[in-house]
């Protein structure tokens, strides 16, 4: 398979990250020399493999559900580019 | 005594336990060696009035019962420290100031340690040659204009020469062993699981692991031993009973079974590494181990695996950069233009190509075909170990399939560029630990490492190993300070 300028412009609308035409091009090379690289995959059969999603195969541990880190607004507020009181500021998104 | 920025670890602890040294001695013989290696390009940040601030007070009233009593330390740029700048080598954390510590940095400060500054790295921890870094390439003391391997380039830069005694890095797909085996230093990947990645900008969450970077062995367990806990803030962090991983240090290795992996042997590799592995065979049979031929047969499948798994769990964690609560925000005509300039203007090439391999991978139609199938790979790789460890102990392999690089030499081929973790990406998809040591030096007189992967939690037994050939190998760095005028 391989990867064209429309497939790539399709992901960089995915991934919110805006490239111009010079940089999609040379993504194309980029990505079909990677994915060319991946396809080795496709030598092995796996149909009755179970897939292997963590490492750590155990059930996520349960805690109380108390309050642990209080009165930290302004700590979480102290590294936006942009705020205004206690929120965060973004372009208008409603006209 | 010697000179003290070529001491290790261990004997700066023992002379500030017998007040042969203070901590603010030892502080300013590596700031003062530091600022005369700028060159090197090692630090992102410098922390080093607060540094002799911190030292002089741990000399009023110094704790020496503690660990690393008084000791100055820089750690890689990945781990949050609390209101000193983290920016992961990147554009888009420049200003990013974290409010709260990394489980494994608050691990070292209260057992003494003293932060000296932030480590370059490649930029969120993604290259093999520290030439993604926002920030600029880090040189390798080895030699002028040679990568020091990556992403921990900075950390094993400054270990190497001497601008730290001892630091942390993380270790993705070979973060740490790569660069070990660039800079002839020693480098230990633990046991997922092993140390909590809380505080951890983070890469790739089912392969990140954070872990010590030494001038030697003994040095690594000391700080392998501090770093490594139980942290109900990790929800994959392990409660498993930890050794002394110092304490516990012996070169007895004598009945231990090594496993050497045939697939290993990979197509143009440079004899001098078949040479130095062959080497290695012979100190371990020289230790009184056994040495036993085995079969791992997926591992020409890990690096592609690798490079599914990996940009997939990147694209997941780097979608919290959107110039929204902290880092960097370009402007835009509206919300979706300001996100796309920002990740646009504030990622890197590097970040961005595998940002979009990751969301390629898990978009629609082809999730199937990459993602689950690098899944069940990766459950094919995971019983090759199994398997292999039913008759063996640990398995010795090179680290790397060539010695350091020249910068720029491989930047514009990607793929040449991951085949350098070929032999340390298994080891992450299966979780386990691998250290890699200085064994021997290639023509050029660059360092060349060899890698000693265990069983899962089985720190301790690749610790001693590595420990008992560091003995036989009796490697020496050929640092000659070319950088210092």
């Amino acid at each position: 398979m391989s990867i064209d300028l429309k497939t790539i412009k399709h992901i960089s609308k995915l991934s919110r990250i805006s490239v111009d035409e010079q940089r999609a091009k040379k993504l194309v090379g980029d990505l079909n020399s990677i994915f060319d690289f991946i396809e080795k995959l496709n030598e092995l059969k796996t149909e009755n493999v179970k897939p292997l999603t963590s490492i750590a195969e155990t059930t996520l541990k349960l805690r109380s559900d108390e309050i642990q880190s209080k009165n930290i607004r302004e700590q979480i507020i102290k590294n936006s580019p942009q705020d205004n009181e206690d929120y965060f500021v973004v372009p208008k998104v409603i006209e | 005594m010697s000179e003290i920025t070529k001491q290790s670890l261990t004997e700066l602890v023992e002379n500030i336990k017998n007040k042969k040294l203070s901590s603010s001695e030892v502080t300013k013989a590596f700031i003062e060696r530091s600022e005369k290696s700028k060159v090197l390009n090692t630090f992102i940040t410098e922390d080093f009035t607060s540094a002799l601030d911190k030292a002089k007070k741990f000399d009023q009233k110094p704790n020496l019962d503690l660990k690393l009593p008084g000791i100055p330390m820089a750690v890689k740029d990945l781990f949050c420290t609390k209101n000193v700048k983290t920016t992961a080598g990147s554009k888009i954390l420049n200003n990013f100031v974290p409010t709260y510590e990394s489980t494994v940095t608050e691990n070292i400060w209260s057992e003494g340690a003293i932060l000296l500054g932030k480590l370059n790295c490649d930029e969120f921890a993604m290259g093999s040659s520290n030439e993604t870094s926002f920030f600029g390439n880090v040189q390798n003391p080895i030699d002028k204009n040679l990568v020091p391997g990556g992403s921990s380039g900075g950390s094993a830069s400054a270990v190497a020469g001497q601008l730290t005694p001892i630091t942390i890095g993380t270790d993705t797909g070979g973060s740490i062993r790569q660069p070990a085996s660039f800079t002839g230093t020693v480098g230990l990947k633990p046991t997922y699981g092993s140390c909590s990645r809380y505080g951890i900008v983070a890469f790739a969450s089912s392969l990140d692991q954070a872990g010590p970077m030494a001038q030697n062995v003994k040095d690594c367990a000391l700080l392998q031993e501090v770093i490594s806990s139980f942290d109900a803030k990790d929800s994959t962090s392990i409660d498993f009973k930890r050794s002394h991983y110092s304490k516990d240090l012996t070169n007895n290795i004598k009945g231990k079974k090594i496993g050497i992996p045939k697939e290993y042997r990979v197509d143009g590799m440079p004899k001098e590494i078949e040479d130095l592995w062959q080497k290695g065979i012979e100190y371990v049979r020289d230790c009184g181990a056994e040495i036993i031929n085995i079969s791992l047969p997926h591992t020409s499948y890990a690096l592609p695996t690798y490079y599914i798994v990996a940009p997939a769990e990147a694209s997941s964690n780097l979608a919290r950069y959107d110039g929204v609560k902290y880092g960097y925000r370009a402007n835009g005509e509206n919300l979706i233009d300001m996100y796309e300039k920002t990740r646009s203007e504030g990622f890197g090439s590097e970040v961005q190509r595998r940002i979009m391999i990751g969301t390629y991978v898990l978009s629609s139609g082809y999730y199937d075909a990459y993602y689950l199938k690098a899944q069940k790979v990766r459950r094919l790789i995971k019983n090759d170990f199994d398997e292999a460890y039913k008759k063996v102990d640990a398995i010795l392999t090179p680290s790397t399939p060539s010695s350091a690089f020249k910068i720029g030499e491989k930047t514009n081929d990607p793929v040449s560029m991951y085949l350098n973790d070929i032999f340390t990406v298994p080891v992450n998809l299966a979780g386990l630990p691998g250290i890699s040591i200085p064994a021997g030096h290639d023509a050029k007189g660059y360092p060349l490492g060899l890698q000693i992967i265990g069983k899962a939690f089985d720190e301790q037994n690749i610790l001693n190993i590595a420990f008992a050939m560091e003995e036989k190998i009796n490697f020496k760095n050929k640092i000659t300070d070319w950088w210092i005028k």
